[in-house]
């Protein structure tokens, strides 16, 4: 079986798991939305601080939202160690971890599609002329958090506190990606919106590099 | 034995003479004055920190690639050297920065650069710390180096965007930069000797990580054998521990 078409039916799977509960996807939801109703309450921000701060705000609470939604992408197949079974089917380790990866890029992508429109409303950003442009650098800058943070979860799910450990793998490794996106956003929040080519391409670097990464260590990540 | 007391013999007065240097030969520099003397230190914790580092990122690939033991020691030692050498540097550098900047820190590209650094390699302990199995211990903190590894200059590279205030490179670093010869030379001598000393605690360290590990070894074989004696007959029990 191809890596892609293996990944397709992991995929599949994930899918179908979270659909059946939705836990996962509306915690995360509603863990975003109250990062940034907090933030208003702790700056009580103006419209044109909202421009100015609020594209920090939104990846912060994106990030924040990842790193606990992608623990449970492992150490859910710890409770009957199903990754075990996983590991014994006849297919390369790259096509469990993509999988996994394009399922959470997915549910990241559903959290953003309602966060980002609640956002606009609540600080009074009009994204009506931008949505092509946002749409890149957000899908972009998700690539980049699944892609570290699918691998790191594997990694954590091994260990002990893995809840408060993950965040603390990951939330550092992601700075760049923080940094690129978050001044990317705010160029195109502008009265006169404009898209950095320079920070799209190092998002997209970014997202190369690491997939890269992981796909010549998945061998190791996911052995026994 | 007699090789790594030379070693420690010859390492002591480097640091002697290069502290000596730092502080009583070198020429008094025109606006910072005394301040001044800690940047060669400051320099020289950083390049060692970088030359610990880079030891790091091979270790990690080799134990990828061998499975042998002494990779995954090689890179523990390294990295806690490397956190070492970085927090002599985010020390230095505040206390420099206080009189001449008038500040103790800013968010500028290479202060939040080794900022991050020196999180990412506290995380790769930390998660050591956490893990169980020593060999999952080894493989899973060696593929997070090697993701910490590739992050920096990523992180390096993205603060550059933002303006930097810390001073430009005075080595190689273009129009404007180079300095006095004598400042140059104590410099070459404060590098050379934290690089020694560097390298002095990293094999101390492996050292003691190669012991601990063997350790481990006897503990565990010792505690299979007392528990094969338990589950023999008595009479053959007796036998063996007489």
């Amino acid at each position: 079986m191809t890596t892609v078409g293996a990944a397709g039916i992991l995929l599949g799977k994930e899918l179908r798991l979270e659909f059946r509960s939705r836990e996962l996807l509306s915690a995360t939801i509603i863990f975003a939305l109250v990062v940034v109703v907090l933030f208003s309450f702790a700056f009580d921000p103006t419209a044109a601080e909202s421009r100015r701060y609020g594209p920090g705000l939104l990846w912060i609470a994106f990030l924040f939202a990842g790193s606990l939604m992608l623990n449970p992408s492992f150490s859910r197949e710890q409770t009957n160690e199903t990754l075990d079974a996983l590991r014994m089917a006849p297919i390369s380790p790259f096509a469990i971890l993509l999988g996994k990866m394009l399922a959470n890029f997915i549910f990241m992508s559903v959290a953003e599609l309602v966060l980002v429109p609640v956002f606009a409303v609540l600080y009074n950003i009009s994204i009506v002329g931008i949505v092509w442009r946002l749409v890149l650098v957000l899908s972009l800058g998700t690539t980049g958090l699944v892609v570290t943070g699918t691998v790191f979860s594997a990694v954590s799910a091994q260990a002990r506190m893995r809840e408060l450990l993950l965040p603390l793998l990951l939330l550092p490794i992601l700075t760049p990606l923080l940094i690129a996106a978050v001044e990317s956003t705010a160029s195109l929040f502008q009265e006169q919106p404009s898209l950095d080519r320079t920070r799209v391409a190092f998002l997209a670097g970014f997202d190369i590099v690491f997939l890269t990464a992981s796909w010549l260590l998945c061998d190791y990540l996911l052995e026994d | 034995m007699k090789g790594r007391l030379a070693y420690t013999g010859i390492t002591a007065a480097l640091v002697f003479f290069a502290g000596y240097a730092a502080l009583f030969l070198a020429p008094d520099e025109a606006t910072m004055h005394a301040v001044q003397r800690i940047f060669y230190f400051h320099v020289g914790s950083w390049n060692a920190m970088f030359c610990a580092l880079f030891v790091v990122f091979c270790a990690n690939v080799a134990y990828l690639l061998t499975r042998k033991q002494k990779y995954d020691a090689l890179g523990v030692s390294g990295v806690e050297v490397a956190v070492m050498c970085c927090t002599i540097g985010l020390v230095t550098g505040p206390l420099w920065a206080k009189p001449v900047w008038g500040i103790y820190w800013t968010w500028d590209a290479r202060l939040t650069s080794t900022f991050i650094l020196w999180l990412l390699y506290i995380a790769y302990l930390l998660l050591r710390g956490l893990l169980e199995d020593p060999e999952k211990k080894a493989s899973l903190s060696a593929i997070f180096g090697i993701f910490a590894f590739l992050d920096v200059p990523m992180v390096y590279l993205s603060n550059r965007l933002w303006r930097t205030q810390h001073p430009q490179p005075v080595i190689l670093g273009g129009a404007g930069s180079g300095m006095a010869p004598m400042i140059a030379k104590v410099l070459v001598l404060c590098i050379v000797a934290m690089f020694f000393l560097m390298v002095l605690v990293f094999i101390d360290r492996y050292r003691l990580e190669q012991l601990r590990n063997e350790c481990e070894e006897l503990r565990f074989e010792i505690e299979s054998r007392s528990a094969q004696v338990q589950s023999l007959p008595p009479s053959a029990a007796q036998r063996m521990s007489s």
